[in-house]
C-alpha cells in the first residue's frame, strides 16, 4: 500500500486543476474562461486569488500545518465570494467539493485498496476543519460588511446633529476641575 | 408534516446543488435586482424641483414601475433624436465588431464576474434595440441580426446596468475603435431619465446644486460656517490666522472645489491644505457661495442637466469680476470642464488667460476654458521654488497615488500630481502599472452609484483597484492612499477597510499643507489629522 501522502504528491496537478475548474464553473461560462485564460494578477484578482489560494491550500493540506497561512490564503478567496452574487453555501462550497475531486482522482487506488482508509479519513477531517475556518471568514467578511454599511448611516446622523446643533461636544477635559472643592 | 406542500424538495434533494450556472442566451435571462447591487429611485420633490418628466414615487423593486403610457415611442423618439444629435451615437452603435477587447477591462465585469458588465454587452443592451427599430438588418433579420424589441423587461435591463457603469472610460482606452462606453452609458441613461427612471443619488445632488449651488443643499451662511470654523482650525494647528475671502468682488481668481472638501472627511484636511496654500503665497482669490460645488452630478443624467449645473461656474466669475478660475482636488468636474464647459457655456471671453501670479507661467492648455487644476497651480509654484516644503513631516506616510477616472482619462493629468506627492512626501511608492495612468482602476463608486444600498456592487467594483492597493501595502507598507477626487475620498476608505484595513485615503494638497512650512508658524505638533508628529527633524525651522 501506498502512503496516501505520496499518491497526493503524485496526482497534484489532477486535483489542482479539478478543483480550480470546478470553481471556475460557479461563475458564468464567458467569466469562467476569463478568469482562466488572464494570468495577469492585477488584470484578473479573482481568478488568481482562486488559483494561488488554492495552490497554497493544497500545500498545506499535503505538507503544512501552518493555520495562519491557511486562514490568509482562504481570506483572499471567501472575502471575495463573500460579495459576490452567491448564497453562504455557495460561497464556501469550493471546500467541500475538494473532498469529492480527491476521491474521484484516487478512484482506482482507493477500489483497490491502495489508499489507506484512516488516512483518507483524517484528510478529510482536515478539509472540514478548512471548510468550518472559511465560515468564519466568511460571517467576518458580512459582518464588516454591515459594520461598515451602520457606520456611515451613524456618522451621516451625527454630522447632521452636528451641523444643526443639536449636539455640543463635551470638551476634553475641565479646567481647574481638580480643584473644584464643592464635590463633582 | 402534513402542513409541508407536495413538491417541496426533500433534504437529500436540497443537498444536490448544482453550481454551474445553466447556459443561456443573454436575451433571455430577464433581469432581477438582487439587494445591494441597484440604486434607489429618485424621490419626486427633487424630480418636480428639476422638472423632471414623470415624478413620481415608485420603488425598483415592485413590478409596477409606474411608467407613463406612451413610454416606448418616448424612448424610441429620445434614440432617434440623439442619433441624429450625437454623432458619435450613431457611430458607436454601428462600429462595434464585437472583438472583445473591452470585455475584460471593467472593474464591474472583473469584480462581480456578471459577463453583462463586459462593457460590450453592456452597449448590446442598447444597440440591440437600435438595431431592431433602426437599421434595415435588424428589421428584416430580427434576432439573428442580435436585434431585440423594446420592452419594459428591456428597460429595466437598462436601469440596473447603466446603473453599473461608473463611466470611468476604462474600457474605451482599449476599444481600437474608440468606442465610448461611457458615452453610451451616458445616453442610456437620458434615455430613461424620459419616462422617469432616474436614480435617487443623482438627482437629489442635481436638484439641491440647482438650488444652492451644491450637493448637499448648503446655503451661503452655512457655506461660510464651514470655512471659518476650517480657518480657525488650521490656526490651532499651525498657528497662523489665514484669511479665506467669499464672494469678494474684483479678487484676482475665482477658486471652485467640490463641497464635500468642506464638510466632509478626510477631504477636510485638503480644505485646510488649499487654505495654507493661498495665504502662505498671498494669492488674491476668493471662494463663492453659489460656485461652491465643482461637482456636477448632471454628467451621471443628462446633457442638458450638465449645462444647467455648470452655468455658475461662468456666471459667478463673471458677477466677481475674476481674470479666471481655479479648481480643487475634483474628479468628475474636470470631464465637465474640459469637454463640454466651453462648448456648453463658453466662451468665457470675459475672462484672461490663466497666469500664475506668482511666477508668471501662461497656462497654455487653460486658455480656451480658463480654467486651471490645482495640482497644476501648485506644481509650478514648487518647480519655481516658490514654496520652502519640509517633506520629513509626512515621514509617518507611506503614499501611493490613485489616478482618479476622469483627471486621468479626462484630463490626461497624470506627471502633475505625482510631482507635488514626490515634493512632499519622502515616501511614494506606484502601484504596477497597469493599474495606473490611463489604465487606472475605478473606485467602483463614481457616476452616482457611491450609495449605501448598492453597497456590495461596490465593493465588487473596487476591487481591482483595491488589490493594487494590497500589493503596495504588503510590499512597501504602504498606509495612505492620495486621489483627487472627492467621490475617491467619500467611497475609498469603506472599500480600504474592506480589502485592506490600515490604508487611510487622502488628498494631494493635505500633504502639500502637512509639508508646508509656512512664515510666522508655531512648532507642528501634529498634521492635519491632528495625529502627533515626531518632532525631531524639525527643529531647524521652529
Amino acid at each position: 500500500m501506498m502512503k496516501l501522502h505520496d499518491l497526493l504528491l503524485q496526482k497534484r496537478p489532477a486535483i489542482l486543476e479539478k478543483w480550480f475548474q470546478a470553481a471556475l464553473e460557479t461563475y458564468p461560462a464567458d467569466t469562467s474562461r476569463f478568469l482562466r485564460r488572464e494570468k495577469d494578477r492585477f488584470a484578473n484578482p479573482v481568478g488568481h486569488a482562486i488559483s494561488y489560494g488554492m495552490e497554497g491550500l493544497l500545500d498545506q493540506l499535503f505538507d503544512g500545518n501552518d493555520s495562519a497561512k491557511v486562514s490568509s490564503l482562504l481570506d483572499d478567496i471567501v472575502r471575495i465570494r463573500a460579495v459576490q452574487d452567491f448564497s453562504p453555501s455557495q460561497a464556501i462550497g469550493f471546500i467541500f467539493t475538494l473532498k469529492r475531486i480527491i476521491r474521484d482522482v484516487l478512484q482506482s487506488e482507493i477500489r483497490s485498496g491502495n489508499a489507506s482508509a484512516e488516512e483518507l479519513f483524517a484528510l478529510e477531517a482536515r478539509i472540514d476543519s478548512m471548510a468550518l475556518a472559511s465560515f468564519d471568514i466568511y460571517m467576518g467578511c458580512r459582518e464588516t460588511i454591515y459594520e461598515l454599511k451602520a457606520t456611515q448611516v451613524k456618522n451621516a446622523t451625527l454630522k447632521l446633529l452636528e451641523r444643526t446643533n443639536l449636539l455640543t461636544e463635551m470638551p476634553e477635559h475641565e479646567p481647574d476641575s481638580n480643584d473644584d472643592s464643592d464635590g463633582k | 408534516m402534513s402542513d409541508i406542500p407536495e413538491g417541496t424538495p426533500k433534504p437529500e434533494q436540497l443537498a444536490q446543488i448544482r453550481y454551474k450556472p445553466p447556459r443561456r442566451g443573454w436575451m433571455d435571462k430577464p433581469v432581477e435586482l438582487k439587494k445591494g447591487t441597484y440604486c434607489y429611485s429618485a424621490r419626486s420633490k427633487f424630480m418636480e424641483y428639476l422638472n423632471l418628466p414623470n415624478a413620481r414615487e415608485w420603488n425598483p423593486t415592485e413590478g409596477d414601475w409606474k411608467l407613463p403610457a406612451d413610454w416606448k415611442q418616448t424612448i424610441l423618439d429620445g434614440m432617434r433624436e440623439r442619433l441624429t444629435r450625437f454623432r458619435s451615437f450613431r457611430l458607436f452603435m454601428d462600429i462595434c465588431v464585437r472583438c472583445g477587447a473591452c470585455a475584460d477591462k471593467c472593474h464591474f465585469f472583473i469584480g462581480s464576474g456578471d459577463p453583462k458588465n463586459m462593457p460590450v454587452l453592456r452597449a448590446e443592451l442598447l444597440r440591440s434595440v437600435y438595431r431592431n427599430d433602426f437599421t434595415a438588418a435588424g428589421k428584416i433579420l430580427g434576432r439573428i441580426a442580435g436585434a431585440r424589441e423594446l420592452t419594459v423587461d428591456v428597460l429595466k435591463e437598462w436601469y440596473y446596468y447603466f446603473y453599473q457603469c461608473t463611466e470611468c472610460r476604462r474600457c474605451s482606452v482599449y476599444c481600437p475603435y474608440g468606442i465610448d462606453t461611457a458615452e453610451i452609458t451616458m445616453l442610456g441613461r437620458e434615455l430613461l431619465n424620459l419616462v422617469g427612471l432616474n436614480i435617487g443619488w443623482t438627482i437629489e445632488p442635481c436638484a439641491n446644486c440647482f438650488r444652492t449651488g451644491n450637493h448637499l443643499g448648503v446655503q451661503p451662511h452655512g457655506f461660510k460656517d464651514s470655512i471659518d470654523f476650517a480657518v480657525d482650525e488650521l490656526e490651532e494647528i499651525t498657528g497662523v490666522r489665514v484669511e479665506a475671502p467669499i464672494n469678494k468682488k474684483g479678487a484676482e481668481i475665482l477658486f471652485i472645489a467640490p463641497s464635500a472638501d468642506y464638510f466632509a472627511s478626510p477631504h477636510y484636511y485638503t480644505l485646510l491644505g488649499y487654505l495654507a496654500l493661498f495665504h502662505e503665497i498671498g494669492l488674491d482669490y476668493t471662494w463663492s457661495t453659489y460656485a461652491s460645488e465643482g461637482g456636477n452630478f448632471g454628467l451621471f443624467t443628462s446633457h442638458e442637466m450638465i449645462k444647467r449645473l455648470n452655468a455658475k461656474m461662468y456666471a459667478e466669475a463673471k458677477r466677481l469680476g475674476v481674470k479666471w478660475i481655479l479648481g480643487g482636488e475634483c474628479g468628475h468636474m474636470w470631464r465637465v470642464v474640459h469637454q463640454y464647459m466651453d462648448t456648453m457655456n463658453g466662451p468665457a471671453d470675459f475672462l484672461e488667460q490663466p497666469v500664475s501670479p506668482v511666477t508668471g507661467t501662461r497656462f497654455e492648455n487653460a486658455k480656451s476654458t480658463k480654467m486651471v487644476h490645482i495640482t497644476e497651480f501648485t506644481s509650478d509654484l514648487i518647480k519655481n521654488n516658490k514654496l520652502k516644503l519640509d517633506p520629513s513631516r509626512n515621514d509617518h506616510w507611506r503614499t501611493t497615488f490613485h489616478d482618479s477616472c476622469n483627471p486621468a482619462r479626462a484630463l490626461g493629468l497624470f506627471e502633475e500630481p505625482r510631482y507635488v506627492i514626490k515634493s512632499v512626501c519622502n515616501n511614494f511608492f506606484e502601484m504596477p502599472p497597469n493599474t495606473i495612468r490611463e489604465h487606472t482602476f475605478c473606485c467602483g463608486s463614481g457616476a452616482g452609484l457611491g450609495n449605501d444600498e448598492n453597497f456590495e456592487m461596490r465593493m465588487r467594483g473596487g476591487l481591482p483597484r483595491a488589490n493594487a492597493v494590497k500589493y503596495v501595502n504588503e510590499k512597501h507598507d504602504v498606509n495612505i492612499l492620495l486621489c483627487i477626487c472627492a467621490i475617491d475620498k467619500a467611497t475609498l476608505p469603506v472599500l480600504m477597510q474592506y480589502w485592506v484595513p490600515g490604508v487611510e485615503v487622502g488628498g494631494i494638497h493635505e500633504m502639500v499643507a502637512n509639508a508646508l512650512v509656512m512664515k510666522g508658524e508655531t512648532k507642528r505638533e501634529t498634521d492635519m489629522r491632528g495625529q502627533p508628529l515626531n518632532n525631531a527633524e524639525e527643529k531647524e525651522h521652529v
